[in-house]
């Protein structure tokens, strides 16, 4: 039986510090790996790989369009190029760059975006992408990776090198608790991090330590939740989903992005074609951000450890009702 | 293998026959372009790029030639298929269901001579300033080519490609802009004033070439053998190539009108008897 209990919390560091970390690996291993980045070098930890590597490091100037055209070409010659900017300017600044030169030509682009969602902080909703992985998602071929912590953002940021096509590696600002150093990564392989018949909690990105917190607090309570950290969301591991959820009858998904197209979005259309159940879903209900700290933000747009425990509540007198 | 002008000029003649006829069977397509490029397309791939066959898509020791202006896919296809990419019959396949030959060039379907999708416009010269990048990195000899339109400057990415290809010394690269002064809704001076295009390309640190009849094959042969000797020089260099919009076909000169329309079947004879059968139609 998987238990929380067991999971060993080894330190605290920002999940852009492992992408800085798993670059420099990634390189180290493949010669073919290149990396670009938008005048955000420092923001994104690649200084240390531009120290070892000054050759395969691209400055590129504010001018993510062209980055991410320059990736593609970089691509076709078989480079592994990374692209390091903020998650907003990733993304939504450059969708159609990237629909039509790498994700529709299949190029083997890794596009990686720090600083996502709320806990960006004090910068505002202008920089909180709340977005991205909804646009990211559904473009066809695309892999769509959110780590939880510092130590996964090392190991995806690797495990990317060595998986061809293009993928979207989504990860953050502040610092957080690193808990995984246990567990295998493997790309679209879920991971349980506790077992319990009651709830199944889908989490993806920050929101999996919120969710381990409330693990235990309801288990205090005597409800005992499967705890599934769904890293990969394209592909999304189904059976891992569909197993849980075929005990537990219910599910709670939580991500630090809109409620629209998201996780919970992705998981509801899976339980819908094979296992309707009851979902609810902690995510930021349809509005922007705004500046404040990391932990005031995702409290007050509902996505705290309590929220998590109410969600869960919730879903479990829907089960019964 | 290096044709000579005469069989340039022949091909050319075949290459417009095939464009008329491809956009008049599926009744769509971008002829305009298509016709007033058909000597630079024909001069590249007949007397410069040098390719392996079969294609192969990461091109190492090959020039690599990027469609920024995708439109124009037409005139790409004819070429591709009579220098032995696919088969010519193919061409009778453009836009039609199933066919590998899209509207706009993708690599989706694996069509042998495409390598990345264009059409949504400005972004060929990314994609190209990224390979040449990568091809010098590798040491390997192999240039790029790059063909826009001139109403796609309009779209900001390309100026940021023309600086970073400036700035990180893209000296492998040869840049056409096929300079039509048409675009969709009009000249380009009435929808977007371009101004004065070679003291721009020269400001961003390019060495600009001039290129006053686009559709002569002599000149263009001429011209592209002259970039080729500025390359190597730390600088990027840019054709700017002055052309005719629809060249070929008398009532299709000159006018932004016949940029995306297909003739009708008056029209296509029409056409058709302007331009020689050289080659044998597919």
């Amino acid at each position: 039986m998987i238990n929380i209990n067991d999971l060993m919390v080894t330190g605290k560091k920002a999940t852009r510090d492992g992408f800085g970390t798993g670059l420099l690996e990634a390189a180290r291993q493949n010669k073919e790996v290149v990396g670009l980045t938008a005048d955000l070098m420092g923001s994104l930890k690649m200084d240390e790989f531009k120290k070892e590597f000054p050759e395969r490091f691209f400055q590129m100037g504010i001018a993510e369009a062209n980055m991410m055209g320059v990736a593609a070409g970089m691509a076709i010659t078989g480079k592994i190029p990374y692209t390091g900017t903020f998650a907003n300017f990733s993304t939504g600044r450059v969708y159609d760059q990237i629909r039509q030169s790498i994700a529709y030509s299949h190029k083997n682009v890794k596009i990686c975006a720090s600083h996502a969602g709320l806990t960006l902080g004090e910068d505002g909703a202008t920089h909180q992408i709340l977005e991205d992985i909804s646009m990211m998602r559904t473009l066809p071929g695309m892999t769509v990776i959110v780590p939880c912590d510092a130590y996964q953002t090392h190991q995806a940021t690797v495990a990317i090198s060595k998986h061809y096509g293009p993928v979207y590696l989504r990860f953050g600002r502040p610092a957080w608790p690193i808990f995984t150093e246990a567990l295998p990564f493997e790309i679209g392989k879920a991971q349980v991090l506790n077992e319990g018949s009651d709830v199944t909690l889908v989490a993806t990105g920050h929101l999996v330590w919120n969710g381990v917190e409330a693990v235990k607090l309801l288990a205090l309570e005597g409800i005992h939740c499967d705890l599934i950290n769904m890293h990969t969301l394209k592909p999304l591991d189904q059976s891992t989903l569909l197993e849980s959820a075929g005990k537990t009858k219910c599910v709670v998904t939580a991500e630090e992005h809109q409620i629209n197209g998201g996780l919970g979005d992705a998981v509801a259309a899976v339980l819908a074609r094979n296992l309707p159940v009851p979902q609810e879903f902690v995510a930021v209900q349809d509005s922007f951000g705004e500046s404040g700290k990391p932990d005031e933000l995702l409290i007050k747009y509902g996505l705290g450890v309590q929220d998590i425990v109410k969600a869960v509540k919730r879903v479990l007198a829907r089960k019964k009702a | 293998m290096k044709k000579d002008l005469d069989s340039l000029r022949a091909l050319a003649s075949q290459v417009r026959r095939d464009i008329v006829r491809m956009v008049y069977q599926c009744q769509s397509g971008h002829p305009g372009g298509s016709l007033g490029c058909t000597e630079y397309m024909v001069a590249l791939y007949g007397a410069h790029l040098r390719y392996n066959l079969p294609f192969n898509m990461e091109g190492k020791n090959e020039d690599l030639f990027f469609l920024s202006n995708g439109h124009i896919s037409a005139l790409w296809y004819s070429v591709l298929s009579r220098h032995g990419f696919f088969p010519v019959s193919e061409l009778a396949t453009f836009r039609k269901i199933n066919t590998r030959l899209q509207g706009h060039p993708a690599t989706h379907e694996g069509l042998p001579g495409v390598r990345v999708a264009s059409g949504s416009l400005g972004q060929g010269l990314s994609v190209g300033v990224g390979a040449a990048l990568a091809k010098k990195l590798d040491s390997d000899p192999g240039l790029v080519f790059v063909l826009t339109g001139d109403g796609e400057l309009d779209e900001g990415q390309n100026w940021e490609a023309i600086m970073s290809a400036a700035h990180h010394g893209v000296d492998n690269l040869i840049v056409t802009v096929d300079w039509n002064g048409q675009q969709i809704d009009g000249p380009t001076e009435k929808v977007m004033n371009l101004g004065d295009l070679p003291a721009k390309w020269r400001a961003f640190g390019w060495d600009v070439l001039l290129l006053e009849n686009g559709n002569d094959m002599e000149e263009v042969v001429r011209s592209l053998d002259e970039a080729k000797s500025r390359l190597h020089q730390h600088k990027p260099v840019v054709i700017l190539m002055k052309t005719v919009m629809g060249y070929g076909v008398d009532f299709m000169m000159g006018s932004h009108k016949w940029h995306g329309v297909a003739p009708n079947e008056e029209q296509c004879k029409n056409a058709l008897a302007q331009l020689p059968e050289t080659l044998g139609d597919y």
